[in-house]
């Protein structure tokens, strides 16, 4: 068990067992950072919701520690993000070595005006730990339910029938919409027998947490090592990063052939990390053997039972794209859930959640199975084409770039999908295109755009352009004066660099852009935004 | 180093080098070593032709002939 503090969460009896309960809006099934993250979000929008979990306690082992930029930058819309940012740690410099010489350094200078860094490293059970600290901030509006295992669940077309055991005995549940948060393994999805088709990788991978406190890496800055043929392993990779309370991941690839159990055992692993670390002391605090795959569902909503995280799509952790990858979903599903049952959008909308996030799993997958295929070559010739990347690397910028120990999680385009208007993009220099995440910049007053436009539908005018007013649609100004409407001074002139002047953007509520406008034209910012609704 | 080095190892393929990466990992897809070979020389050939250039492709085979001992 980690050093972690693991304090158990309270089971309390659920009054289903005692009476019926009234059809509920929306249930989660599964309290992970998905599940979590998913009823904050809702709560924020004003939406109940009910969330059931099997098991009571965060994250067992660090699990997810990787939180990309945009990932971060929609944890502070949830109220967590700067609590992240506060625990987290963030590197700057990564070392690349084949076998014992280094090959490839390279210092990830954070472009500045941007609130969040590209990344943090976080243990999962301190991001557990907040989301459902923060979860309990909405007594009225998220009902967290420990110790409550989802065992049926039936489709009846307007309504789902749940059934659910708890400590004290079984009882059942009504609800809108099944929100199936329960992980890889989704016992909704194998209920439902849905095919889970992707590919399965051969190798094991051994994760150790080692806690030390001298650094490895022998500077005050944290790094990021990364190996191919380590010298301290037979296998062809090994990762060493560092995460907050002098907690050191490694990540070592194993062997086709290996036994995990054996590989797993601590005679096996403490050579190993005392190669690793020289003779600086060091604890074991939590250890973990896996197989990867590279999954997806063909549809992520079926029926009222809609499929967020783990249980919709599996990477493998090469680039850290699961846990990041399913906040995205979840960013992309509650404005549009809550544009449903306020009946301000029709149930079609969620078409658009599968579209736009079967895009981006696609689009993750696609990322961590060129990193797994980089890191473990399964013949002679990707031997010979990494062995040929890794000897010019050291001279050769090209071959430097190739180098693929995972790709950092990127926000996707939705560029083209049916919620986006094209409109004129074409024709401005340095515009941002409709599909795309918008970037941060600061504003007068210590303010952050992502802040202001990450909410709800607002349309930003930028310079010299009046904003039309449209009811339900939100609107900001930057560089401009109005008496309608909020405005802000771009004091750094990085709101004009990113997004252009004299331009207005219909923002949707998960910070991509819909459509951009030059004119204050009110039909075409109407009918982009009732597009961007799915009217 | 000759001069012309630093042209030929500058990034051109950025940014879809992952995906050229995989393009040429999966032309090999379930070849044996002779057929492996035998597609190399091809897709060098191949290569050679659009580069077209006497001098470029001598000093490709100069920077790719000095690793070979690394
Ligand atoms: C060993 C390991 C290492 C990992 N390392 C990384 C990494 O380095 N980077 C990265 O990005 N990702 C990593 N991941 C993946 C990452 O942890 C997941 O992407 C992330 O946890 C997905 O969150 P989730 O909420 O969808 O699912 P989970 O976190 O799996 O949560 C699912 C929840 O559903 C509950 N549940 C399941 N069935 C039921 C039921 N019938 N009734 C009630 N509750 C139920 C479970 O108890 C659990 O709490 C790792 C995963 C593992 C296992």
């Amino acid at each position: 068990m980690p050093r972690y503090n693991y304090q158990p969460f309270p089971y309390q009896r659920p009054p289903g067992l005692d009476v019926e309960e009234p059809r509920h809006q929306i249930v989660i099934v599964g309290a992970g950072p998905i599940g979590l993250a998913m009823a904050i979000d809702l709560a924020q929008r004003g939406i109940a919701s009910v969330i059931l979990d099997d098991n009571n306690v965060v994250s067992v082992g660090s699990r997810a520690i990787c939180w990309a930029k945009r990932t971060l930058e929609i944890f502070d819309r949830l109220g967590v993000g700067e609590r992240m940012l506060e625990k987290g740690v963030v590197w700057k410099v990564g070392r690349l070595f084949d076998g014992d010489a280094q090959i490839y350094e390279f210092d990830l200078l954070p472009e500045a005006g941007h609130k969040y860094p590209a990344f943090i490293n976080l243990q999962q059970y301190y991001v557990e730990q907040y989301l459902v600290e923060r979860a309990q901030a909405f007594p009225d509006l998220i009902d967290l339910r420990f110790k409550n295992k989802l065992l049926e669940h039936v489709d009846a077309g307007t309504f789902v029938k749940l059934e659910i055991e708890t400590p004290d005995g079984l009882y059942s549940l009504e609800t809108r919409y099944l929100l199936a948060c329960d992980g890889a393994g989704s016992p909704t999805r194998k209920r439902m027998d849905l095919a889970f088709d992707g590919q399965v990788f051969d190798e094991h991978f051994l994760i150790a947490d080692v806690e030390m406190d001298t650094s490895p890496f022998e500077t005050e800055t944290p790094e990021r090592w990364f190996w191919f043929n380590p010298p301290f392993h037979q296998g062809q990779s090994a990762l060493l990063h560092q995460q907050p309370d002098n907690i050191y991941r490694i990540d070592l690839q194993l062997d086709p052939d290996a036994d995990p159990e054996e590989e797993a055992s601590e005679a096996k692993v403490l050579p190993r990390i005392k190669a690793i670390m020289g003779d600086k002391p060091f604890k074991l605090d939590w250890m973990s053997v896996y197989k990867f795959r590279c999954a997806a569902l063909q549809k992520f909503v079926h029926g009222r039972v809609i499929f967020v995280g783990d249980s919709a799509h599996v990477v493998s952790p090469f680039g850290a794209r699961g846990g990041n990858g399913g906040i995205h979903d979840v960013d992309n599903l509650g404005w549009k859930l809550a544009h449903i049952l306020t009946d301000i959008s029709p149930e079609s909308l969620l078409d658009s959640y599968d579209e736009e996030r079967g895009h981006g799993a696609a689009e993750n997958i696609a990322n961590s199975a060129r990193a797994t295929t980089f890191m473990t070559p399964k013949n002679a010739s990707e031997m010979r084409f990494r062995e040929a990347v890794l000897t010019l690397a050291s001279d050769a910028p090209f071959a430097q770039k190739l180098i693929n120990s995972g790709r950092l999680s990127l926000p996707c385009s939705l560029a083209g999908m049916s919620l986006q208007t094209e409109g004129q993009t074409k024709y401005i220099k340095g515009a941002i295109a409709p599909g795309t995440a918008i970037p941060d910049a600061p504003l007068a007053g210590g303010h952050w755009l992502i802040e202001l436009l990450n909410r709800q539908f607002c349309l930003i005018g930028i310079g010299n352009i009046a904003l039309p007013e449209i009811a339900g649609l939100q609107r900001i100004g930057i560089s401009q004066m109005s008496q309608d409407y909020r405005c802000f001074e771009d004091s750094d002139g990085l709101v004009a660099a990113r997004y252009g002047t004299d331009i207005a953007y219909l923002i949707r509520p998960d910070g991509h852009c819909a459509a951009l406008f030059t004119a204050d034209t009110i039909s075409d910012v109407a009918a982009a935004f009732s597009t961007a609704k799915g009217c | 180093m000759p001069d012309t080095e630093i042209d030929l190892l500058r990034d051109n393929l950025s940014p879809h080098g992952d995906i050229i990466y995989s393009k040429l990992i999966a032309a090999y897809d379930g070849l044996d070593e002779k057929a492996s070979a035998a597609l190399s020389a091809r897709l060098i050939l191949l290569m050679a032709n659009q580069i077209g250039t006497p001098a470029i492709l001598d000093a490709l085979i100069e920077t790719a002939r000095q690793y070979e001992d690394a």
